[in-house]
């Protein structure tokens, strides 16, 4: 049992703190994404699981025991870093069985737990090479197989993937998360792509600016947000925002235009309290290009001033309140520039937030 | 143009610069294997004669007139000088190099600017002081003595040199080593220091070649056949009146010898050292 417990964890450099307390349990075999913008402390939470940086307050626990003051090599976890760090002057395979030849195990038995990994990575025609010799893709799977021959508690991704190019990483994400299924483990990944982090993860994990912001799972965080920052950096395009007051049961914005306070938030608002509505282009639709069985709908005319058009969908972006929007046209037929449109709001879909604070007014 | 003739221009260039270079090198060679009487006649005579081996013979104590100059003496001094402080040098600044590429501490900048402005000073400059100071604690006329000033000589320049290449290997490498089970010690050997290698043998070598060919110091600080190193000796040739030109040249040749074959053995890693230094600035 591997479980990765966390527990008022603080970095700080000096007078400069970085990490601001974080609490955080990671369960046997899940897959945890650390995701948030760069300088937001995620990196930073990674290393000191690892123990290459020093804890400087809290306590980091795997598997039942606090490692906060043992050495790497003590915590039996392994690491794929975001330049692959595999040793240049050495071949793949060892490179592989470099871990297991440090523990001074018999060379019979680091062949075997070699090539095993590199069967399951695909890396058998390459044992020969040097890193220098290898793709980019090669190199990480090579950084892959070297954490996985030993069979270690916990796995620790450091953004692995941003040295790819857009269609290897894509591609190389569906290995990992069919590695994930092979090797049972638990993993702590960590990204600042939000789409790595909601296609991988059991659970996300979104960090800003060293604090968690919000934990749950993908479509959780999605459906869900706990504020605008989650609201805005997960999912594409991002959620469209406008600010507004509250006034007999519906929001009014600038520009004497309303709509209809979303369902689940009814209640839960006072009049005259200023809030921000946010709902996503998923949600927001041309009349006649709705799916169906949305449930209840608000309907506001718009006039479009771009459309991108995608193939399967159209990007409409247009104006509400003076921000700008985006919506969504299923079944796209050709829009043009100015033209005006009667468009649908998923109002089940749709959110309030608090104007000052940005919490979500749901709870 | 065509390319044959600009290859062939270039050649010819690069081969009258050699000559340029060479020519004193060849001059010396050519000597050690002259007699006196021929290096000495007036007009030079530029096509040698006959070619002998008895200034050779000569040193070596072979021959019918024998050289009252302990050749063997110089040469085992000269060779434990320079492969102790060689050793000592690339030690220290292996390790000074390590800590000013991997670690932060108070004054770095400051102490490797000193470092390097230790550099600018001419060794010649510090004759006097360390002439009396090694006097006042008896290191005059010692190994030990000739020692401990090479390594100073060697040890800022060594320093420079692995800085810049522990600084090119990945901090990460030596994590991933740490993450797969090294102690940092096993860290280091394993993976940093193979990586380094090629800078840490060019700083050898430059530190051995210093060391070896050092004169100016060194005829300050050795009396006796006890310290006396292969340049300093070369001044054994000369006496009140007459100067052993042949003499001279021949114990010449035998002190680059040693150097040229070490500089022949180690040629990919210096190049590779100094093309990597040129980079590095």
């Amino acid at each position: 049992m591997a479980e990765v417990t966390l527990r008022k964890i603080v970095k700080s450099y000096g007078a400069l703190e970085v990490v601001h307390g974080i609490d955080l349990d990671i369960a046997h075999n899940e897959f945890v994404v650390l995701v948030g913008p760069s300088g937001c402390g995620k990196s930073t939470t990674l290393r000191m699981i690892a123990g290459l940086e020093e804890v400087s307050g809290g306590e980091i626990a795997i598997g039942g025991r606090v490692v906060n003051t043992l050495p790497p090599r003590a915590r039996n976890i392994s690491m794929v870093f975001q330049n692959y760090a595999l040793y240049p002057h050495m071949t793949v395979r060892e490179n592989l069985g470099f871990s297991l030849k440090i523990a001074g195990r018999p060379p019979a038995e680091i062949d075997k737990a070699t090539d095993e990994a590199a069967a399951i990575l695909g890396l058998a025609d390459y044992m020969d090479r040097t890193p220098g010799e290898l793709s980019g893709g090669q190199r990480q799977r090579v950084a892959m197989g070297r954490a996985i021959v030993r069979h270690p508690d916990v796995f620790l991704f450091d953004e692995p993937l941003s040295n790819l190019d857009a269609k290897l990483r894509t591609q190389m994400r569906v290995e990992i998360k069919k590695l994930h299924q092979k090797v049972k483990t638990t993993i702590v990944y960590v990204t600042h792509d939000q789409v790595e982090a909601m296609t991988l993860a059991d659970r996300i994990v979104i960090m800003k600016d060293g604090h968690i912001v919000q934990t749950g799972t993908p479509l959780e965080v999605f459906e869900r947000p706990a504020n605008t920052f989650v609201a805005t950096f997960i999912g594409s395009p991002p959620m469209n925002l406008v600010d507004g007051v509250v006034a007999g049961g519906a929001v009014r914005f600038a520009g004497d235009v309303s709509l209809p306070v979303p369902p689940a938030f009814r209640g839960r608002v006072q009049e005259g309290q200023r809030v921000t509505y946010g709902f996503r282009a998923d949600n927001l639709m041309p009349a006649g290009h709705a799916m169906t069985g949305i449930g209840e709908t608000a309907e506001i005319d718009l006039t479009i001033a771009l459309a991108e058009p995608l193939g399967a969908e159209t990007i409409l972006l247009s104006e509400l309140a003076g921000v700008e929007i985006q919506g969504k046209m299923y079944n796209p037929r050709p829009v043009a520039a100015g033209e005006r449109l009667s468009c649908l709001l998923a109002l089940d879909h749709a959110h309030l937030f608090d104007a000052e604070t940005g919490a979500s007014l749901r709870t | 143009m065509s390319r044959a003739m600009k290859d062939r221009l270039i050649w010819a260039v690069t081969f009258l610069v050699m000559l340029i270079i060479c020519l004193p090198g060849l001059w010396v060679v050519l000597s050690a294997f002259r007699t006196n009487g021929e290096i000495l006649t007036k007009p030079a005579v530029w096509i040698p004669q006959n070619l002998t081996l008895d200034n050779f013979r000569a040193i070596f104590g072979l021959g019918e007139n024998v050289l009252a100059i302990p050749v063997g003496s110089y040469f085992l001094n000269s060779l434990v000088i320079s492969v102790t402080s060689t050793v000592l040098a690339v030690v220290i600044g292996m390790s000074g190099g390590y800590a000013f590429a991997r670690h932060r501490f108070p004054g770095k900048s400051g102490a490797f600017l000193w470092l390097m402005l230790s550099r600018t000073v001419p060794g010649i400059a510090l004759s006097l002081p360390l002439f009396i100071l090694w006097s006042w604690i008896g290191l005059i006329d010692t190994k030990l003595g000739v020692i401990v000033v090479y390594t100073a000589i060697n040890v800022p320049f060594t320093v420079w040199l692995t800085e810049g290449f522990f600084r090119q290997v990945p901090r990460d490498l030596s994590e991933a080593a740490q993450i797969d089970g090294c102690t940092p010690w096993q860290a280091f050997w394993k993976v940093e220091f193979p990586l380094a290698r090629s800078g840490i043998a060019s700083a050898g070598i430059f530190a051995f070649l210093t060391s070896w060919n050092e004169y100016a110091l060194a005829s300050q600080l050795t009396r006796s056949t006890d310290s006396k190193t292969l340049p300093v000796g070369l001044m054994d040739f000369t006496a009140q009146f007459t100067i052993d030109w042949a003499g001279m040249c021949a114990m010449a040749v035998i002190i680059i010898i040693p150097a040229l074959i070490l500089t022949f053995l180690v040629q990919k890693h210096l190049i590779a050292g100094l093309t990597f230094g040129g980079v590095k600035g």
